[in-house]
């Protein structure tokens, strides 16, 4: 008897598309990947849309509005495992700027009528409405632990994703360290691996996609950066992009906006 | 007694972003027609006030994962107007290089993975590829050259890490540049297939009175790719008129409805226009020489084109060109290009940069402060330009078809609204389908 493919999800809330394009530029893996599983829903790429249970839901972009928040929970409640995928999902994204910003301000600056609006408050990531097997860092996640994540999901084993910081990526790529050989700032020693050191091979400092690695230092790093004259504006923003509701991201880019301000933190 | 019929599509597939459609037909007549973009804003424009210039490449590619080229280079252009940078040869061909990948890129995903199986009858590529294996496979092949080449000038695919404020960070080793030669020529044999290919496609008739709008770039050989002056057409025919971005604000009047998170912009005393590929075609085509120009007349390519079902054909011959573009940069690239950007100090004022995306012309504006924050950003993206024409398109397509049984006229307004190749995700800083003859 053949085995039953697993049923594949890829699911679309608040983001620029990127990270489920990921899965399509897979162009050397695709026909093999949609023989190994059913695409059972990815509006992106078929007119096919079959409701759930689904194996494994790859989830795209941050929660806010309250019926993307209702679409989730009916994801979840037909979504054996969820993954989130890149940044939006997993930080709540660029669109977390919001988060410290008045929202009803913001909407006036881009919409001439802000009442045809329904928007929350806040840009959260999925977790903070659904539980989540995995997430799966960047802006926008690479191709290859994209694949990966799906294999070792769907065997349900752990996936192999570098756990270091991005600084490790440079080393052993043998690429001369753009902050000490240039002073450039760069945000390597508190971002998580993943995209290959790449902002460092093009001769600038890393910029953050993939969010804090685990035991970042980001005070440090900051105090670092004011100490050879970046201003606390800088600083703060360099903190506050596409990961900016990440929590230790969000903590020091608050941290460096009290000194800018004056405000107690 | 009033007969009425209704369809309904809420999830509107092989579309970059999330959006639905509403019809209303009574006695077989189209009451309403709505494109309906629901996905949520993300309030772009108000969280750049307040950031460095220097930021506005980065921040605005994450508005759309699928051209975000296009507005790197429409930041760049607009924040360097403002401040008086000229960049020089070397960086405008590598921007130019650059944008090619991504024309080819997304060009390739839209003409095979969301189009052609509409016009072939299946639900997707993947589908689509258990008969036609050998088209699949040539489509990948093409796309993953678009990648491979914005992978090798911007670091990588999507939001490439490489794009600077004043040009790059680094110019690629040119040796690789050189080594790119082999791979770009196969694509281009691909490209060349491609429009034979889809010029055979059986495609739905339809006539529409557009009025075109694209960049018209200052040389006389160029195509619209990465800057220049707006042309549109007086009836369509010919550019009749070409204006500098300043003015864009006064011509295009940007409205918001209600049934839509994307502003509709309609060209001031003329109404809804066209962007994109068609647009293109009819006021620049006659710029397409080499491989682009015998192609499009081999395979009987009028210009201009008028019908929207036929844009395929347009975008398979623009992939054409992106690929002899890209091969003529490569062959011409200086061993000595010199500096990879040029830097000077921040100005106040207000800037305007434009770049066509593939789906068509992007317009960025800031107003920057002098110490380079910006005060004031808008921006304004291809499928917001062309919604209030995909409404047009749909009334028209849903009047000539009113006879089809509701499947067929739904899946034909969604192939109409697909013809665009709409970038939801850009147009909200979507489109909800319901055909409702109710």
């Amino acid at each position: 008897m053949p085995t039953r493919r697993p049923r594949l999800a890829v699911v679309k809330f608040a983001s620029c598309d990127g990270c489920q394009l990921s899965l399509l530029d897979c162009e050397d893996e695709l026909l093999a990947l949609a023989d190994a599983v059913q695409i059972a829903f990815f509006p992106e790429a078929s007119s096919t849309m079959l409701r759930g249970p689904y194996d494994l839901a790859l989830v795209e972009g941050s929660i806010s509005t309250r019926g993307d928040a209702a679409r989730l929970a009916q994801l979840r409640a037909s979504a054996r495992r969820l993954v989130t995928i890149g940044a939006c999902a997993t930080s709540g994204g660029i669109q977390a700027l919001r988060n410290t910003r008045d929202v009803a301000g913001l909407a006036s600056v881009v919409y001439p009528r802000p009442d045809f609006l329904d928007v929350l408050d806040r840009s959260t990531p999925i977790r903070a409405h659904v539980s989540v097997e995995y997430e799966l860092r960047g802006c926008p996640v690479s191709k290859a632990a994209l694949l990966e994540v799906v294999a070792a999901v769907l065997a349900d084993r752990k996936p192999r994703i570098p756990d270091t910081a991005v600084c490790a990526e440079c080393k052993q790529r043998g690429i001369v360290c753009v902050a000490v050989a240039e002073g450039q700032a760069c945000l390597g020693p508190v971002t998580q691996a993943g995209c290959g050191a790449i902002c460092p091979a093009f001769a600038r400092g890393c910029y953050g996609c993939f969010g804090p690695y685990a035991s970042a230092n980001t005070a440090a790093l900051a105090d670092h950066l004011r100490a050879h004259g970046r201003s606390a504006r800088d600083t703060e923003h360099l903190f506050a992009t596409f990961n900016a509701g990440a929590p230790a991201f969000a903590a020091e880019a608050e941290r460096q906006r009290a000194a800018r301000t004056g405000a107690p933190t | 007694m009033t007969r009425s019929r209704s369809i309904d599509v809420p999830v509107l597939a092989r579309v970059e972003g999330e959006g639905a459609l509403h019809v209303r037909i009574r006695d077989d007549t189209v009451h309403s027609v709505a494109l309906s973009i629901y996905e949520p804003p993300r309030f772009f424009e108000g969280f750049l006030r307040g950031r460095s210039a220097r930021e506005a490449p980065d921040i605005t590619a994450r508005i759309c994962g699928i051209c975000p080229v296009a507005y790197q280079t429409a930041a760049c252009n607009a924040v360097e107007e403002v401040w008086g940078l000229d960049v020089g040869e070397p960086v405008r061909l590598m921007r130019r290089l650059l944008y090619c990948g991504e024309w080819v890129e997304s060009h390739a995903l839209h003409v095979y993975l969301l189009h052609a199986p509409d016009l072939l009858g299946y639900p997707d590529a993947l589908t689509m590829a258990r008969d036609h294996r050998d088209l699949v496979e040539r489509g990948l092949r093409l796309k993953k050259a678009g990648n491979d080449l914005m992978d090798l000038v911007g670091g990588r695919a999507i939001h490439p890490v490489n794009v600077r404020v004043g040009g790059f960070y680094r110019f690629p080793d040119p040796a690789d540049l050189a080594a790119a030669r082999p791979w770009l020529a196969q694509a281009l044999e691909d490209a060349v297939a491609t429009v034979r290919t889809v010029a055979t496609l059986d495609l739905p008739d339809l006539e529409m009175p557009y009025h075109f709008v694209a960049l018209q770039p200052d040389r006389a050989s160029d195509y619209p790719l990465e800057g220049g002056r707006v042309v549109l057409s007086g009836d369509g025919t010919a550019p009749a008129e070409a204006f500098g971005l300043e003015e864009f604000d006064e011509r295009v009047v940007e409205v918001h409805v209600q049934h839509s998170n994307a502003l509709h912009a309609r060209l001031r005393g003329v109404g809804p226009y066209l962007v994109g590929p068609l647009a293109r075609w009819a006021l620049l085509g006659d710029r397409l020489g080499g491989a682009a120009g015998s192609v499009a007349a081999e395979v009987g390519l009028p210009r201009p084109l008028r019908n929207p079902f036929a844009s395929i054909v347009v975008r398979a011959v623009e992939v054409v060109y992106a690929l002899e573009e890209a091969l003529r940069i490569v062959d011409c690239w200086p061993a000595d290009p010199g500096p990879a950007f040029v830097d000077g100090p921040a100005r106040a004022g207000v800037g305007h940069g434009a770049s066509e995306a593939p789906r068509g012309l992007l317009v960025h504006r800031y107003r920057l402060d002098a110490a380079g924050e910006i005060r004031a950003a808008g921006i304004v993206p291809p499928t917001s330009q062309n919604q209030a024409q995909i409404e047009a398109d749909l009334r028209q397509v849903v009047e000539q078809n009113i006879g089809l049984d509701d499947a067929a006229l739904q899946h034909r307004c969604e192939t109409a609204v697909r013809n665009y190749d709409p970038c939801i995700s850009c147009a909200t800083h979507a489109v909800r389908l319901t055909v409702d003859r109710g």
